[in-house]
């Protein structure tokens, strides 16, 4: 059974084999069909029209399953690496261990914002950006700069006690946990990350930067964490609602799993530390 | 009102003037000066040099937006180049270059993709190929 742990919790080894797999699905092609799908819904998923991927109830579902297909991915180059998640409530500046040149390497210069340290800096020579908005070709982050401030721990403990999972009219207008997780609402969460990453992270095609992976591993592990402070809520909406995912509907692009099917991570891994009251539900 | 401010006349290229002709860079810069506060006009048309970036906005209805949106958005583009934009349900804006950040309209939203972009040109929609 897969165990995602916290990243700053990684060995140097674990470090090392998950980059390396990270720089095989780069160098075989599968990465940047993930980078793909994701624009993909990024760009197609509107407030008033179809929308699966973000800005609706599903966005937590359908992250779980491209997570998990990504990891998936990464199995098959090496059965032992998970994705690690990235809290950030804790791990919340330029210095932290995640961005030291041995992982992901750190923010980008101020010039072009090109990273220059680590394995997926463009000098060296394996991490080329090739789905993308513009013509730059190499990795960039602006780490604290778009946004001061990663959300601090009282601010994610204000949205896990939400307690109606999401709400008509089930887009970025929405009140409830969904809309303030992924950011549209409140104090922002989600979104608010993408933009103090900077660079790729904060465009259509964030899945360029790795630590895409962990953030939205975090943003998942909230999810659970969410389930378990507050058994008796459930994905919503149930049934019939037009351009939004039910929670029996199914999921494009896979068209054969259901936001239902992936309600509980346990059936697919766990964490390092799972919430208290999961093991009750 | 009119002047060209030293740092808009460095940052506007030999190759942006070339394009728009002498006198529609100087309009147009003017335009975008200090504060940047181009004033959209009442159908929302915009026309301007910023940071020396040519933004031309036409408001909805034209544009193919790649086939992703129904009709009625503006049609953004930098230096000729389509940006994908994006109304959300509050009113605000997002493009493809700031993705999970509001602006209030499409003039601003424009202006934050410039300075994204660094100089970068915009590539086409649908990179690689489009969704999977």
């Amino acid at each position: 059974m897969t165990v995602r742990k916290n990243q700053a919790a990684l060995t140097p080894e674990e470090k090392r084999a998950f980059t390396a797999a990270l720089l095989e699905l780069k160098r075989n092609g599968s990465y940047d069909r993930f980078v793909t799908t994701h624009n993909g819904f990024i760009m197609g998923d509107t407030d008033s029209g179809d929308r699966v991927g973000h800005r609706s109830p599903s966005f937590l579902p359908w992250h779980r399953r491209f997570l998990l297909e990504f990891e998936a991915a990464l199995q098959k180059v090496d059965p032992a690496v998970s994705l690690p998640y990235w809290d950030w409530t804790t791990d919340r500046t330029a210095r932290s261990s995640l961005w030291a040149a041995d992982f992901l390497g750190g923010t980008g210069r101020a010039r072009d914002g090109q990273v220059l340290e680590g394995p997926f800096s463009y000098a060296a020579g394996k991490w080329n950006i090739n789905v993308r908005v513009d013509g730059r070709a190499y990795l960039r982050r602006a780490l604290g700069t778009g946004v001061a401030e990663l959300p601090t721990k009282a601010e994610v403990d204000a949205v896990l006690s939400m307690p109606v999972y999401d709400m008509a009219p089930w887009n970025s207008a929405s009140n409830g946990f969904r809309n303030h997780l992924e950011g549209w609402r409140g104090a922002n969460l989600h979104n608010r990350v993408h933009v103090w990453v900077g660079g790729q992270m904060a465009t259509g095609v964030s899945p360029n930067d790795p630590v895409f992976w962990m953030h939205h591993a975090f943003v998942d592990k909230l999810w659970a964490e969410w389930q378990a402070r507050n058994p008796k809520s459930t994905y919503l909406p149930a049934a019939g609602t037009p351009n939004v995912v039910d929670l029996g509907d199914t999921m494009r692009p896979w068209n054969d799993v259901t936001p239902a099917d992936m309600l509980d991570h346990r059936k697919f891994y766990t964490f390092d530390t799972e919430p208290p009251a999961a093991s009750q539900r | 009102m009119n002047k060209i401010t030293r740092r808009q006349a460095l940052g506007t290229t030999a190759g942006a003037l070339t394009v728009l002709g002498l006198t529609a860079a100087a309009t147009s810069a003017s335009a975008a000066s200090a504060s940047a506060a181009t004033t959209p006009s009442a159908a929302g048309t915009v026309d301007e040099v910023y940071q020396g970036r040519r933004i031309q906005i036409t408001p909805g209805g034209g544009g193919h937006h790649g086939g992703h949106h129904s009709p009625g958005l503006p049609t953004v583009r930098i230096d000729g180049r389509e940006l994908h934009v994006m109304r959300n349900a509050d009113g605000s804006w997002i493009s493809v270059v700031n993705h999970y950040e509001t602006y209030p309209d499409p003039a601003s939203l424009a202006r934050a993709a410039v300075r994204e972009l660094q100089g970068a040109t915009l590539a086409p929609f649908a990179p690689m190929g489009g969704a999977a």
